[in-house]
């Protein structure tokens, strides 16, 4: 058995020596470059674009304005079509558009024989603009009169949903319960994935090849064909190896304006590859949410009514849109479940750069608001956090209604206890408590929920193809994808168990490409490993049936006693191997009675889901005077059911931890107030975490097999960067008593805090 | 792809100069961890490049006969970091060094290239303002020596004259002899960042234990590096210990003039910058032995 062992990656000798090829190694040296013009003007309309000193430019090819190109609007989220209208994604963003909704929209685009050329177009183009107000906050954009950015949407309000469970009004009127009113804010941050985005695109025969650094290439081509309106085959779409995505490329971003430009270039190859600053600014971030939560408590620590508002800034554009401020509300009232809630989310445009999918969905958002709170609550009640969390935790056996999902072990307690156990958390929480002077310590908790997949909001999905080769190894092909987080390799481990054949034997074809890959939407939702497992033990029972079914034809013994196990071909009475499956795969494709080339290929349609939790413990050391935060240690803890590969699920848990240790203590895009511009639009000015702020990263799990999976397994993917924010936030809080309610928690804000807090005394100067 | 309009590769420091009188206007470029990143800006493009880097002759660590420490302006930080003479003599300058952002930069970049770049943040400029260096430029017109001080003009520009290049940075023998010194980089990572403030204090003490004399130096707590001048008066003569930090500090800040940005509030600088002379001094005192 493979499943369940720490196997080598499939791709890590390529990956450690150089050797694999991304879709800028694929590019032949003779593309043209494109370079997209942006908008410097937060909210307003191009009035009229002089291109005559850019086209002068020796090495011009040609210059796109907003104006020359089409007006067909599409959707970019990465979300599977729906074939009902009612719920597709909003189609609102051009190819280039005349109307820039924040700073560094896209109005118009620059194709040269080389970068620099096409930089010195770029700054030669003279825009002139009409100049709209302008605005960055989501509740400054829901009131009455705020520069409207669709006028299809009153108050710049994208989506507004609800739960209403109980009676809230009613449960408040009890007697002797407590009130708390706060408030938490989340930044915008970006995904800062190594690889920028890049996408090439040519034309072959008649069809546009577009090679992109995209997480979801079936959908890539849907967008691209609905882009350009051309028929969705005449488009194919090419994923290699990517530097990373963590959601961004779960957008179409650049694929249909570099298709759209190759088409009109008569099927030239052309490439863009985006600048970092670019990046930061023109492709996707994650939305910044405000949370305001009211809980009415009775003095032992039971919730009796609580009320959650989220204000979610999507940005300029729709992209994922409401979905991922109503996914940080669903955890809200499962977590903690309470018989009086009220939750209303509200996504709200503004001219910030647009907000997408990133890891986590919602939930780091919605962790840090609810996790934070509860030690709010429990310090000011006199409990500790833990009783407080325990008392109204999820309790075994809780059922979503909606999606049927089953807390089916008693998780959440089996992973707090072991995090605890581990950083030694009842002790250190007392004992830090009571600190003076000025280097303090303190450890902080919180758990977290994660719901895995899609269904049954939209279509869930997986396809798989396994291919016999003369020697008995197989290629397996799936649509899900590698990201760089090491699917194949699960993906391999999974097929040699299920197929019956030894793991180098099967040669996992990493690149989809959209002519020959099985259909797939792509890596997001943490879903991949649980949809994909799916498919893989369906298509295997098929292979094996046809295996077997030829097995019986060379020995003629009855299927019924046959087995393929380890490469061979097995006769279970007396568990004599008959032959090995590279004598029948040979056999097979060179028989002169009977040639077959033994394939399979099913769909499976997953309609279950499966929640995942955990929970992080982190010890931090407070410099009081130097307004510093040092982490001493850190440990996530997950029941993600059973490990497929131990090695790389903490691999993933330490890469998560890493973006919370950032997300908790110095990440944010910050923005000019007189210009909208974004300010740190480099990795020097936004504060990514460095290894050197990290302490050793402890990654721990609780097994138990899922139920509803063929593997045992559910989400581990997004799950690692949800609970690490609010654990490092309480952790300040245990050691100062001061309560951070915005992140990130650095030193500036601290400064403010501990000033107002009497901790610093600010020294007066003329 | 770089947007430069001519690129010249200097055989030796004549050669330089001859360059940089044919192309006045010229980029001189180093290790270019600066000047290919000002390149991707408008500010920086269609530039004539003239690179010293190939100049071995400017590359090293020397301690001169007469004590004074030549530091050729090529020399790179990790050179700097872990060279024994400076880690014997003047070990402020090897924890100045260590600190520039992170180890691949530290492998290109050179303390000339630090020092011309002319910003208040640059980690060795500080220490080398605390140590006041001595900053030798050559030209068509021969060999000029420049206090550190005066060196900085305004930021982003420093005192290099037409045909000149900085060839070294000469720490004086009376500038660190018995001297004890620490460097602290205040930044809001650990690792590849530039300084919010930076700080560079070091202190001799005489044999009674009293300060004899003490000199700080700040990054970023101004347009340029500077020195608090009064911070270093007001201790002179004063026995080593908590006192002497706390009215060192007071009056350093009163030296400075931060300024409020996106990156940090004056305030903040302000209060970091009384942290960081506290804390530079106490540890200072310590390292010349006296005990706090």
């Amino acid at each position: 058995m493979n499943v369940g062992k720490s196997v080598p990656r499939v791709d890590a000798y390529d990956k450690v020596t150089g050797r694999t090829q991304y879709t800028d190694d694929l590019c032949p040296g003779d593309a043209l470059v494109i370079r997209v013009l942006r908008s410097t003007v937060a909210n307003g309309r191009v009035l009229s674009m002089d291109i005559s000193k850019a086209q002068a430019v020796p090495g011009v090819v040609r210059i796109f304005t907003c104006f020359d190109v089409p007006k067909l609007a599409f959707p970019t989220a990465g979300h599977p079509w729906s074939t009902d209208p009612a719920h597709q994604d909003v189609a609102d963003r051009f190819l280039l558009t005349d109307r820039p909704r924040f700073c560094g929209d896209d109005i118009g685009a620059v194709v040269a024989e080389n970068e620099v050329a096409a930089m010195q177009a770029l700054r030669l183009i003279e825009v002139e603009y009409e100049e709209y107000p302008f605005v960055l906050d989501a509740q400054e954009a829901m009131k009455d009169g705020a520069p409207l950015l669709h006028e299809e949407f009153p108050n710049n309000v994208l989506g507004h949903s609800s739960i209403r469970i109980g009676n809230y009004e009613e449960a408040i009127k009890e007697e002797g319960l407590i009130r708390f009113d706060d408030w938490y804010d989340t930044p915008t941050v970006q995904h800062c994935h190594i690889e920028n985005f890049i996408c090439t695109a040519r034309m072959e025969n008649g069809r546009i090849v577009v090679t992109s650094s995209t997480q979801i290439p079936h959908i890539a081509r849907r967008v691209v064909a609905q882009a350009l309106s051309i028929p969705w085959g005449d488009v194919r779409v090419i994923k290699p190896y990517i530097g990373g995505g963590f959601g961004n490329k779960q957008d179409v971003l650049y694929e249909p304006l570099c298709a759209y430009i190759c088409r009109e270039l008569g099927g030239v190859l052309v490439k863009l590859d985006m600048p970092r600053e670019e990046t930061f600014t023109s492709t996707r971030v994650r939305h910044a949410i405000r949370n305001h939560i009211i809980s009415y408590v009775r003095p032992d620590g039971t919730f009796v009514a609580r009320k959650l508002e989220c204000f979610s800034n999507q940005g300029a554009y729709a992209s994922h849109g409401h979905g991922v401020a109503a996914k940080g509300m669903g955890a809200f009232p499962q977590l903690y479940p309470c018989p009086n809630v009220e939750c209303d989310a509200y996504t709200v445009f503004t001219n910030r750069p647009v907000a997408g999918a990133m890891r986590g969905y919602g939930i780091p958002q919605a962790m840090f608001a609810v996790e934070s709170n509860i030690d709010d609550i429990a310090l000011r009640l006199g409990m500790t956090p833990m009783a407080l969390r325990k008392k109204n935790l999820m309790p075994v056996g809780y059922t979503d209604g909606f999606s049927r999902n089953v807390n089916y072990y008693d998780s959440f307690n089996q992973c707090l206890d072991k995090g605890a156990e581990y950083i030694d958390y009842y002790r250190k929480h007392e004992e830090y408590s009571r600190q003076e002077g000025n280097i303090r310590r303190g450890v902080g908790c919180a758990a977290f929920w994660y719901n895995t997949a899609v269904w049954p909001i939209s279509l869930e999905s997986s396809s798989c193809r396994m291919v016999l080769n003369q020697d008995g190894s197989i290629q397996l092909q799936l649509g899900e994808t590698e990201i760089g987080q090491g699917a194949d390799t699960a993906f391999a481990q999974m097929a040699s168990d299920a197929v019956g054949i030894p793991l180098e034997r099967v040669h996992v074809v990493s690149c989809q490409d959209t002519d020959v890959a099985p259909f797939g939407t792509g890596a997001y939702a943490s879903r991949q490993t649980y949809v994909g497992g799916f498919a893989i033990k369906q298509t295997a029972d098929i292979l094996r049936g046809k295996i077997l079914s030829y097995a019986h034809e060379l020995t003629r013994m009855p299927v019924e006693i046959l087995d393929l196990v380890d490469g061979n071909i097995i006769r279970r009475t007396d568990n004599q191997a008959l032959m090995t499956l590279a004598e029948l795969a040979t056999t097979a494709l060179y028989s002169l009675d009977h040639s077959v080339h033994i394939t399979a290929e099913s769909t499976y349609q997953v309609k279950s889901n499966a929640y995942s939790f955990g929970c992080c413990f982190a010890e931090v050391e407070v410099d009081i005077s130097a307004c510093k935060v040092r982490l001493i240690d850190m440990i996530n803890v997950h029941d993600c059911g059973s490990l497929i590969n131990p090695q790389l699920a903490g691999a993933q848990v330490h890469g998560g931890m890493s973006m919370a240790i950032g997300y908790g203590l110095s990440e944010q895009l910050q923005f000019d107030p007189k210009t909208g511009r974004v300010l740190n639009d480099n990795l020097l000015d936004y504060k990514l975490s460095t290894t050197l702020d990290h302490p050793d990263l402890t990654a721990g799990f609780v097994e138990n097999p899922e139920p509803t999976s063929v593997f045992g397994t559910k989400a581990l993917g997004e799950p690692p960067a949800c609970p690490g924010a609010p654990a490092i936030r309480n952790a300040i809080l245990n050691a100062t008593g001061v309560s951070m309610n915005t992140i990130p928690v650095n030193p500036h804000r601290l400064f403010e805090a501990f000033c107002k807090a009497g901790l610093i005394n600010t020294k007066e100067v003329n | 792809m770089f947007d430069f309009r001519s690129y010249a590769a200097a055989a030796s420091v004549e050669d330089a100069v001859r360059l940089l009188a044919e192309k006045p206007n010229a980029v001189i470029m180093a290790g270019g961890s600066d000047v290919l990143i000002k390149m991707r800006s408008r500010d920086m493009s269609q530039v004539d490049v003239v690179s010293i880097y190939g100049l071995d002759e400017l590359r090293g660590i020397r301690l001169e006969p007469n004590g004074d420490i030549r530091i050729g302006s090529l020399t790179s930080f990790s050179h700097i970091e872990h060279d024994e003479t400076v880690n014997r003599l003047i070990p402020v300058l090897s924890q100045a060094a260590g600190t520039v952002g992170g180890p691949q930069i530290r492998n290109i970049g050179t303390i000339g290239g630090n020092t011309c770049n002319g910003v208040t943040s640059a980690d060795t400029a500080s220490t080398c303002f605390a140590l006041d260096a001595i900053i030798e430029l050559t030209g068509s017109e021969g060999v000029r020596h420049v206090p550190i001080v005066g060196f900085y003009l305004r930021a982003g520009k420093v005192d290099i004259r037409p045909t000149e290049i900085q060839t070294a940075v000469i720490i004086p023998r009376d500038s660190y002899e018995n001297c004890f010194g620490h460097y602290q980089k205040y930044a809001m990572r650990n690792a590849m960042d530039i300084a919010t403030l930076n700080c560079s204090v070091n202190v001799r003490l005489n044999a009674d234990g009293a300060i004899e004399r003490a000199r700080i130096a700040y990054g970023v707590a101004g347009p340029v590096p500077m020195r608090a001048g009064s911070a270093e008066a007001a201790v002179c003569g004063m026995p080593a210990g908590e006192d002497a930090a706390h009215i060192f500090a007071d009056a350093a800040i009163r030296d400075i003039n931060p300024r409020d940005s996106w990156r940090a509030s004056k305030a903040f600088r302000i209060h970091i910058a009384h942290e960081l002379a506290v804390r530079g001094l106490t540890e200072s005192m310590r390292r010349a032995g006296a005990t706090i």
